[in-house]
C-alpha cells in the first residue's frame, strides 16, 4: 500500500512538472514580450533591457524555467528584491505578489465550491435514490426529464435568468457581493445562494442520473436477490446492502468534480462578479498577466491531480473488492 | 467469477455479435416512435436548416446579420429598442440588438451556422483522434499504450477551460472557428480514447480476432476490419453525447470573449453582449439563451434515447 501511494505521488510530480513546462512554454513563447507589457506606455529601450535582466528573460528558456521552479520551492531574487518560498512571481499589472493574490482569492472559491457541493450531493443523490426505488413511476419519469433539462442549461444562461428574476424583478435576493461571513451571516448566505444554486444544478442533475442508474444496477445483483430471498425488508436491503456498492462510484466522480472546482468556478464567478480564483483567471487572461495565468493554471492542475490520488485512496478504502484484486 | 467467463466478456464489450439488431435502421425506427425524440429531431432539423440556408432565410426576413437599423432603437434612451419585447415586430421577427439595431433573427440564423459547424467539426476531429489513438493503445499495448495513456492522463489533469481560454487569448487572432475546433478537440479526445482503448483490449483477445490473425490478416486489417466495426455502437453513443457538450463549450468560450469575435454572430457571443443589457432588454438575452438551451437539450435527449436503444439491443 505504501509503495502504491509513493508510486502515485511520483506520478503526480511528473504530471505537475509537465503541466508546468507546457504552460510555461505556451505563455512565454506565444504571448507578447512581458518586458514590454510591464514597461507600459512611457518606455525606453534601456528600461526594457533592465526589466529583461531583472526577470532573467535574456537567459536561455530552460534556465528561465529552472529559476521559475526554484522560485516555487526555495524562493528567488528579482534584482534586489527577494521573493520568498512559494514564489510565483509578481503580477505584471499590479506588481502584487502572485502568491498573495491567490491566497486572498482562495477562500471565496472554496466557499463557492463547498456550498455548491453540499447542495448538489444532497439533491442529486437523494433525487436519484428516490427515482431508483420508484423506478417507472411518474415521479421517476418527471425527475429524470427534469435532470436531462438541468444538464442542458448552460450555467451562465441560468445565472442570468436567476439574476433577472430574483434580483431585478422580484428583488428577493441581493446582488452577490461575497461579504465576510462574520460581518453579516444573513447577507453572506443570501449573497452566495445564487452562485451555489447555479453551480450545483448541472452537477445535481448528473448525479441524480448516475445514482439512479447505479442503484438500479445494484438492486439487480445476485446478493440483493439473496437478501430478498432471506426475507429482508426492502428498506433494509437498500440501506444495508445496496447503498454502499451503488454510491462508491459516486465518490470517485465527486472527488474529481470538487477538486476541479477548487481551482475556481470560472464562469460562475465571472457572471456573479465574485472575486475568487476563477474570476482572477478570467481577469488575468483578459489583461494578459502571464505570471497570474501561470499560477492559476498550476493551482487548478494541482487540485485536480491531488484530487485524483485522494479519490483512488478513498476508493480502495470504501470498496474492499479493489483491495483484493490489487493485492 | 471463473464460472462464466464468456458471459462476463459479452457484458463488458457489449454484444459485438449483435450485427442486425443495432443497425441504423432499427435505431431510427425506435426513435420515430418516441414522441420526445421526434420533437427533438424536428427542432434540430429546423436549426440545421437555418444554418444551411442562412443567406436565403435572411433575404426572406429582410435584414442581414450585419446591417444596422438605427430607426429601430431609441437613441435618446441609450439605444433601447423601440416597442415592447426588445423590438419584436413584423419588420424584426425576434427584435433587434440594443444600441446598433442589428436584426436578432438574422444573427440567430447565422449564429446557428457557427455553433453547428464548430460542434460538428470538433466531434469529427475528436472522433478520429479518439478512435485511432484509443485503438492503437488498446491493440499494441506495451510502450505505445504507455505513451498514449500518459498523454491522456496529462490532458485530463489539465484545467481545460482555463487553458483553452488562455491559449485562445494569447494566440494571434487568425481564423477563430478553426482555432476553437482545434483547441476543443485537443482536450476532448482522451475521454473517447479511454473508452475505445478498454474495449479494444477486450476485443483483441476474442476468438474471431484470433481466427482472423491465424488466417493471415495483417494488423491493419485486424484493427479496421475486425475490431472497428464492433466499436461502432460505443462511437455512435459517445459522439452523439459529445455534440451538445461541444456546442456548450463553444458558446461558453464565446461568452467569455475568447471564442468567435464580433461582428460574426454566435449564440454564446450574443449572450455575452446581452449581459450589460439584461435588466432593460431581457429579450436580447432570452432569445439566444433559449436557442442555445433548446439545441443542447434536444441533442442530449436524442443522445440519451440512442444510447438506451443501443443498450436494449445489446441486452437482447
Amino acid at each position: 500500500m505504501t509503495r502504491y501511494v509513493i508510486g502515485r505521488l511520483g506520478g503526480v510530480v511528473v504530471i505537475l512538472l509537465a503541466v508546468c513546462l507546457f504552460t510555461y512554454l505556451i505563455f512565454f513563447k506565444l504571448s507578447p514580450d512581458p518586458a514590454v507589457m510591464i514597461c507600459g506606455k512611457t518606455c525606453t529601450p534601456e528600461r526594457i533591457d533592465s526589466i529583461r535582466t531583472v526577470l532573467g528573460l535574456n537567459q536561455p528558456l530552460l534556465t528561465q524555467f529552472w529559476e521559475f521552479l526554484q522560485g516555487i520551492f526555495a524562493g528567488r531574487d528579482y534584482g534586489t528584491a527577494h521573493c520568498s518560498a512559494p514564489c510565483l512571481g509578481y503580477s505584471f499589472q499590479t506588481n502584487e505578489s502572485v502568491w498573495t493574490m491567490l491566497t486572498a482569492r482562495l477562500p471565496v472559491s472554496i466557499t463557492v465550491a463547498v456550498g455548491a457541493a453540499v447542495l448538489w450531493l444532497l439533491a442529486g443523490v437523494a433525487g436519484g435514490l428516490i427515482s431508483a426505488v420508484k423506478q417507472g413511476t411518474w415521479w421517476d419519469r418527471s425527475a429524470m426529464a427534469l435532470a436531462l433539462t438541468g444538464v442542458s442549461v448552460p450555467n451562465y444562461v441560468l445565472a442570468l435568468v436567476l439574476q433577472y428574476v430574483l434580483v431585478v424583478k422580484l428583488q428577493v435576493l441581493p446582488f452577490p457581493s461575497a461579504p465576510a461571513f462574520a460581518d453579516n451571516p444573513g447577507l453572506w448566505f443570501e449573497s452566495y445562494l445564487m452562485p451555489w444554486t447555479v453551480l450545483a444544478i448541472g452537477y445535481a442533475c448528473l448525479y441524480a442520473r448516475l445514482t439512479r442508474a447505479n442503484v438500479i444496477d445494484t438492486l439487480a445483483e445476485n446478493f440483493v436477490r439473496t437478501a430478498r430471498a432471506k426475507g429482508l425488508q426492502r428498506s433494509l436491503i437498500l440501506r444495508r446492502h445496496a447503498l454502499r456498492p451503488a454510491l462508491t462510484p459516486i465518490t470517485t466522480i465527486f472527488g474529481m468534480d470538487f477538486a476541479g472546482l477548487l481551482g475556481g468556478a470560472l464562469i460562475t464567478e465571472t457572471v456573479f462578479g465574485l472575486n475568487g480564483i476563477g474570476k482572477l483567471a478570467a481577469d488575468s487572461i483578459a489583461k494578459n498577466d502571464q505570471p497570474v495565468i501561470m499560477a492559476v493554471t498550476l493551482l487548478a492542475a494541482f487540485f485536480v491531480v491531488i484530487g485524483n490520488v485522494v479519490v483512488d485512496l478513498v476508493y480502495t478504502a470504501l470498496d474492499p473488492r479493489v483491495r483484493v484484486t490489487s493485492a | 467469477m471463473s464460472t462464466t467467463p464468456t458471459l462476463l466478456e459479452v457484458e463488458e464489450v457489449g454484444a459485438p455479435t449483435s450485427g442486425p439488431p443495432t443497425s441504423t435502421q432499427r435505431i431510427l425506427t425506435r426513435l420515430v416512435h418516441d414522441k420526445a425524440a421526434v420533437l427533438c429531431l424536428a427542432f434540430l432539423l429546423i436549426v440545421v436548416l437555418m444554418a444551411a440556408f442562412a443567406p436565403l432565410i435572411t433575404k426572406l426576413s429582410g435584414w442581414g446579420p450585419y446591417e444596422f437599423d438605427s430607426s429601430a432603437v431609441n437613441s435618446a434612451l441609450g439605444g433601447v429598442p423601440h416597442g415592447s419585447l426588445g423590438g419584436i415586430s413584423g419588420e424584426h421577427w425576434f427584435g433587434v440588438e440594443p444600441q446598433n439595431g442589428r436584426d436578432l433573427f438574422a444573427r440567430i440564423v447565422y449564429g446557428a451556422r457557427v455553433s453547428i459547424t464548430i460542434a460538428l467539426s470538433a466531434t469529427v476531429l475528436t472522433g478520429i483522434l479518439g478512435v485511432v489513438l484509443g485503438m492503437l493503445a488498446g491493440f499494441y499495448r506495451g510502450w505505445v499504450d504507455q505513451l498514449i495513456s500518459r498523454v491522456m492522463d496529462f490532458l485530463m489533469a489539465f484545467p481545460a477551460l482555463i487553458f483553452m481560454i488562455a491559449i485562445l487569448s494569447s494566440l494571434p487572432a487568425g481564423n477563430r472557428p478553426v482555432l476553437l475546433v482545434l483547441v476543443i478537440s485537443a482536450f476532448g479526445w482522451p475521454y473517447l480514447a479511454r473508452v475505445i482503448r478498454g474495449q479494444t483490449m477486450t476485443l483483441a483477445n476474442r476468438e474471431f480476432v484470433e481466427a482472423a490473425r491465424a488466417s493471415g490478416a495483417k494488423d491493419l486489417a485486424l484493427v479496421f476490419r475486425e475490431i472497428l466495426p464492433n466499436l461502432r455502437s460505443s462511437i455512435i453513443v459517445m459522439s452523439t453525447l459529445a455534440v451538445p457538450g461541444y456546442i456548450g463549450t463553444e458558446a461558453g468560450l464565446s461568452f467569455l470573449g475568447v471564442g468567435v469575435t464580433p461582428p460574426t454572430a454566435s449564440w454564446g457571443q450574443m449572450i455575452s453582449s446581452s449581459v450589460s443589457w439584461y435588466s432593460v432588454d431581457p429579450m436580447f438575452f432570452a432569445i439566444p439563451g433559449a436557442f442555445l438551451f433548446l439545441t443542447v437539450l434536444s441533442l442530449t435527449v436524442l443522445g440519451d434515447k440512442i444510447r438506451s436503444v443501443i443498450d436494449a439491443g445489446e441486452a437482447a
